[in-house]
């Protein structure tokens, strides 16, 4: 069994106090992609007793990170971690062509362990992003993407524009950090200084916490952002009626939108998966990358994906510095090859290439269709999560593990590729991601030297 | 221990122009050698012993390299390296994976190298990738030229407080970002671009604290002096590949006469204005003021034809490059600190302006006299990848095959370049100078570049042959550490290297005024912009002094 004492770290910002609550402040929340590195946690006893600051869905997350813990069990009968650990390595090991999939919710330290994983077994290496912002990705390698930090958005954004996504609901704190209300540098008035415009399918809280609600037809993004790209290039349309309908919103809109565009002095679109799962998938991120890039000849404009899980954007971050690729890697050859499709986890599972997993910080039970999850139920599955949930009831082998960014230190990226340290603030008698898959890595490797 | 027996030193620290003799390594070092003792022998008879290379401006890790990475999968994919027993897969070409970075690195001789602009709030990212870059010990340069808190402390009016206030800062950026050194960027020119103003001369001012790129220049080279860094500021001019751009580059060179700067990828700084505005060579003007300056350094940042993924943190001029053919364009604005982009790009031969480029670089490193002010660099992967070193020593040492190369150009570039009247052949000491010895002492790293008692045992040794390309393409064998790393081109070993910081003296404090203005402006918690001692664990220090 992992040393579990090995990753602890000094506990920093650190106040006592005379009932003994010590009280952790610029703590960072590692639920979604805005990942809010101010909050403050009170512990007492090694217990988490109150969470500050932090949205409704992080300050839960934080305060029930401890409890419901799964138990070490292969096939349904609990056995201790050290068993899990061989067992892991003994499927992975005799597999033919495994699948290492997850890490969105992994510390980049633990993602590179399972990098090796991967790369040891010439295995298939995926992660949740070639089913979410994935077509966002490769829109990037064929136009590229002018983006920003989130604090320019704070301190110089007049214009912003939710696209396909619901940040009201989803990084529940996004607009009064970021986005929306923030008073910055250059942004004094704050709320009231911004434009705030939002582009999506049906009402939704965000949408009505814009100035502007453009409803459009669903299927429409590559339409919109095309449309909007010759308005801002002044192109003829060839449609004379302002009032004709473009993805089901009159002409006149688009043309006061790509006025406001060309006008703002620092424009932002926050883009979500209503812009990258949109029929014709890469194609709509791109047209929208292509119009950003196009409006930066009149003034500044950029776009930034809403990532979701709190460090996906970190796994396309070091699969990109260790394979060269941020996604749907496969390592048959010896050396890391990319295809989405061929190599990402929805491909594999359909076409039923794979015989074993290592699924790590992702619930497949939760995300995947029930094709893809009643394939994982047929072949061993290993999988690492500190909380019970639906893969925790059936997959082969569990084992359970500290919370990230609670019980074990790391580093997550930030929507906009920002690394933060997450910190280690209880012990926990589990062992963390990054100390199991080291184990499971050194007992493979042992067992091909033998 | 280890000896290396008979071989040809070239260590032009301690004056070995190819003298033979042993050098004997020990627990990491060179050592004198010993009365006795067991030790293993490497019979370099017929090979050149030099010091392990040292590359001092390479983009190799970080968040715009990985930005790189990932949106370029077409340098990958016919460049690649399977796992073997003692090393990791990877693949890439002008943007390798970490681990291809560090062997390739050390196929070619080289031990040490120094990623070139780190933005402070992604700091922690570069040391990530560093951590990842095998075998070479690694440091970083510190993004300071459009720096919010360096802004706001160059507009205060009172001289002598802010002098003391910005070495203050200085040292506490590069102590919280893990930095060796201070790295400037076409200083306020990448503010001006999130303002979408114009052009950014020498003496614009500059939104929103109405500083001027000269005072921003000289008020950080006076802050590395005061803190007497072991590496001078590292600067990136105005104006990077403009024709024309010499008025600049001369008007800042002379802004900062007196005061100990590396120019960096100079190459790019040196043109001067043509027939109908193209780019003619500058670099004899440059070269002089160069010649008649002891006090500065510089890397040529050379020019290789073929592809290149271009990376800087000058967004404005990435964004020029994008505009050029039209390639793909990524960018990011990093709040408060700098910006960045990168534009994958094609040099060709017979595009007169990159053939002047091409000239440029090779005239600089020729006129220059001193090989110990100019160092070998192609600002990879910008100018060039640095796999293609041993191409341009051997421009560099054979007349002939330069004059060769000279006929691939656009005919035109006889007109508006001199490379063709220049007949300078490096000798294989200058070339020590100008890839180990040169860099080693521009960075203040007394222990490197060197083999002279208590250096460094990181040792290139290379065959002796006619064709100098061949020669440095493939050294018979590399030691890190006293390990040999390298044999005949192929791996046989690989261990992390050292992480290289420099050893500030100040009180780990940002002043109050400022560490309010950061938390009230930054999307960051201050607590949170330090980086941690974790993502530098066995950093070695370098004294300033």
């Amino acid at each position: 069994m992992p040393d579990t004492t090995s990753s602890q770290v000094p506990l920093e910002n650190v106040t006592p106090r005379p009932t003994d609550i010590t009280v952790h402040r610029s703590v960072v929340c590692t639920f979604c992609g805005c990942l809010c590195d101010d909050i403050e946690v009170e512990v007492q006893d090694n217990q988490i007793r109150k969470v500050k600051k932090a949205c409704l869905i992080g300050r839960n997350k934080i305060m029930h990170s401890q409890s419901n813990s799964p138990r070490p069990t292969i096939q349904g009968r609990e056995v201790s971690i050290a068993d899990t650990i061989a067992e892991a390595a003994r499927i992975l090991r005799t597999a033919k062509f495994p699948l290492v999939y997850g890490l969105s919710s992994a510390t980049t330290e633990a993602q590179k362990e399972l990098v090796e994983i991967a790369e040891i077994l010439d295995g298939n290496l995926d992660n949740p992003s070639s089913y979410c912002h994935g077509p966002g990705v490769m829109a990037r390698q064929q136009v590229g993407l002018a983006t920003c930090t989130l604090g320019e958005v704070k301190n110089r954004a007049d214009l912003v524009i939710f696209w396909g996504c619901n940040p009201m609901e989803s990084h529940m704190r996004h607009l009064s950090r970021y986005s929306s209300q923030p008073k910055g540098l250059f942004t004094g008035e704050g709320r009231k200084g911004r434009k705030i415009i939002a582009i999506d399918i049906r009402p939704t809280a965000t949408t009505k916490a814009a100035d502007q609600f453009i409803q459009v037809e669903p299927g429409t993004t590559f339409e919109t952002a095309t449309v909007l790209r010759a308005l801002v290039r002044g192109l003829k349309l060839g449609i004379s009626d302002d009032n004709a309908l473009v993805a089901g919103v009159p002409l006149r809109v688009w043309r006061e939108l790509a006025e406001a565009i060309k006008s703002c002095k620092y424009g932002v679109i926050f883009f979500g998966l209503g812009v990258t799962q949109c029929r014709g998938r890469d194609l709509n991120p791109e047209q929208l990358s292509v119009l950003v890039r196009e409006v930066n000849d009149f003034t500044r404009f950029y776009a930034i994906p809403m990532r979701g899980h709190g460090n996906v954007a970190g796994c396309n971050q070091v699969m990109g510095w260790q394979t060269g690729y941020p996604l749907a890697v496969n390592f048959s050859r010896g050396y890391p090859r990319y295809n989405p499709g061929e190599f990402s986890v929805l491909g594999l599972l359909g076409r039923k290439e794979i015989d074993a997993a290592l699924i790590v910080a992702t619930d497949p039970g939760a995300h995947l269709p029930q094709d893809s999850v009643r394939y994982l139920r047929d072949i061993p599955t290993i999988y690492l999560e500190p909380h019970n949930n639906t893969t925790t009831g059936w997959a082969t082998v569990v084992i359970p593990v500290a919370p990230a960014g609670v019980a074990a230190a790391g580093t997550f990226y930030r929507m906009d590729n920002i690394p933060l340290r997450v910190k280690k603030i209880v012990e926990s008698p589990l062992p963390s991601d990054e100390e199991v898959l080291r184990s499971i890595k050194e007992k493979i490797v042992h067992a091909q030297d033998c | 221990m280890l000896r290396i027996a008979n071989g040809r030193v070239y260590d032009p620290q301690n004056g070995c122009r190819g003298e033979l003799a042993d050098v004997w390594l020990h627990d990491g070092r060179v050592v004198s050698e010993p009365p006795g003792g067991e030790f293993e022998t490497i019979d370099a008879s017929g090979c050149a012993v030099l010091p392990g290379g040292v590359e001092i401006h390479s983009h190799v890790a970080g968040a715009k390299v990985n930005n790189g990475r990932i949106m370029c999968p077409e340098d990958h994919a016919d460049h690649f390296r399977q796992h073997t027993p003692v090393t990791r897969a990877g693949c890439g070409y002008t943007v390798p994976t970490t681990f291809m970075t560090g062997y390739e690195y050390a196929r070619l001789g080289y031990t040490t190298l120094f990623e070139a602009a780190v933005p402070p709030l992604t700091a922690r990212h570069a040391h990530e990738e560093l951590r990842d870059i095998p075998i070479v010990d690694a440091g970083c340069y510190t993004v300071m030229g459009n720096n919010y808190l360096v802004l706001k402390v160059l507009s205060d009016p009172d001289p002598s407080s802010r002098r003391e206030r910005l070495r203050e800062l200085v040292a506490w950026l590069l102590w919280a970002t893990k930095g060796y050194g201070v790295k400037i960027v076409n200083p306020g020119g990448v503010e001006n671009w999130k303002w979408n103003h114009g052009v950014t001369d020498l003496d614009t001012p500059v939104p929103p604290f109405g500083v001027t790129p000269r005072q921003i220049v000289s008020g950080l080279a006076q802050a590395a002096d005061d803190l007497r860094l072991p590496h001078p500021i590292h600067l990136h001019m105005n104006h990077l590949g403009e024709p024309g751009n010499i008025a600049t580059t001369l008007a800042t060179i002379h802004a900062l006469s007196g005061h100990r700067t590396h120019f960096t990828h100079l190459q790019f700084h040196a043109y001067d204005v043509g027939e109908r505005g193209g780019y003619a060579s500058g670099a004899p003007r440059i070269a002089q003021c160069m010649n008649e300056h002891p006090e500065f350094t510089c890397d040529v940042g050379q020019l290789v034809f073929g592809p290149v993924t271009t990376m800087t943190a000058d967004a404005p001029m990435e964004f020029r490059l994008h505009h050029l053919q039209k390639n793909k364009w990524a960018n990011v604005d990093v709040e408060m600190e700098t910006g960045s982009g990168v534009v994958p790009l094609v040099y060709r031969p017979s595009v007169l302006p990159n053939a002047v480029q091409w000239c440029v670089g090779l005239e600089l490193m020729l006129l220059i006299k001193n090989p110990w002010q100019i160092f070998l660099t192609t600002d990879h992967p910008n100018a060039g990848p640095f796999v293609a070193y041993p191409l341009i020593i051997r421009l560099l040492m054979d007349l002939d095959f330069r004059r060769s190369w000279l006929e691939k150009l656009h005919p035109g570039v006889k007109r508006v370049s001199c490379l063709h009247e220049l007949t300078r052949e490096y000798t294989l000491d200058e070339i020590a100078i100008v890839t180990r010895a040169g860099p080693a002492r521009a960075l203040g790293l007394g222990s490197k570049g060197h083999l002279g008692i208590g250096a460094d045992a990181d040792v290139a040794i290379y065959r002796l042959g006619a064709d100098a390309q061949s020669m440095f393409s493939q050294p018979a064998w590399v030691v890190k550490h006293g390990t040999v790393v390298v044999r005949d081109g192929e791996l046989t070993a690989s261990f992390s290297g050292r992480p290289l910081g420099v050893d500030v003296q100040h009180d780990r404090r940002l002043a109050p005024d400022l560490a309010e203005y950061f938390e009230k402006y930054s999307s960051v918690e201050l607590d949170n912009y330090v980086v941690e001692d974790e993502y530098v664990p066995d950093l070695s220090l370098v004294a300033c002094g």
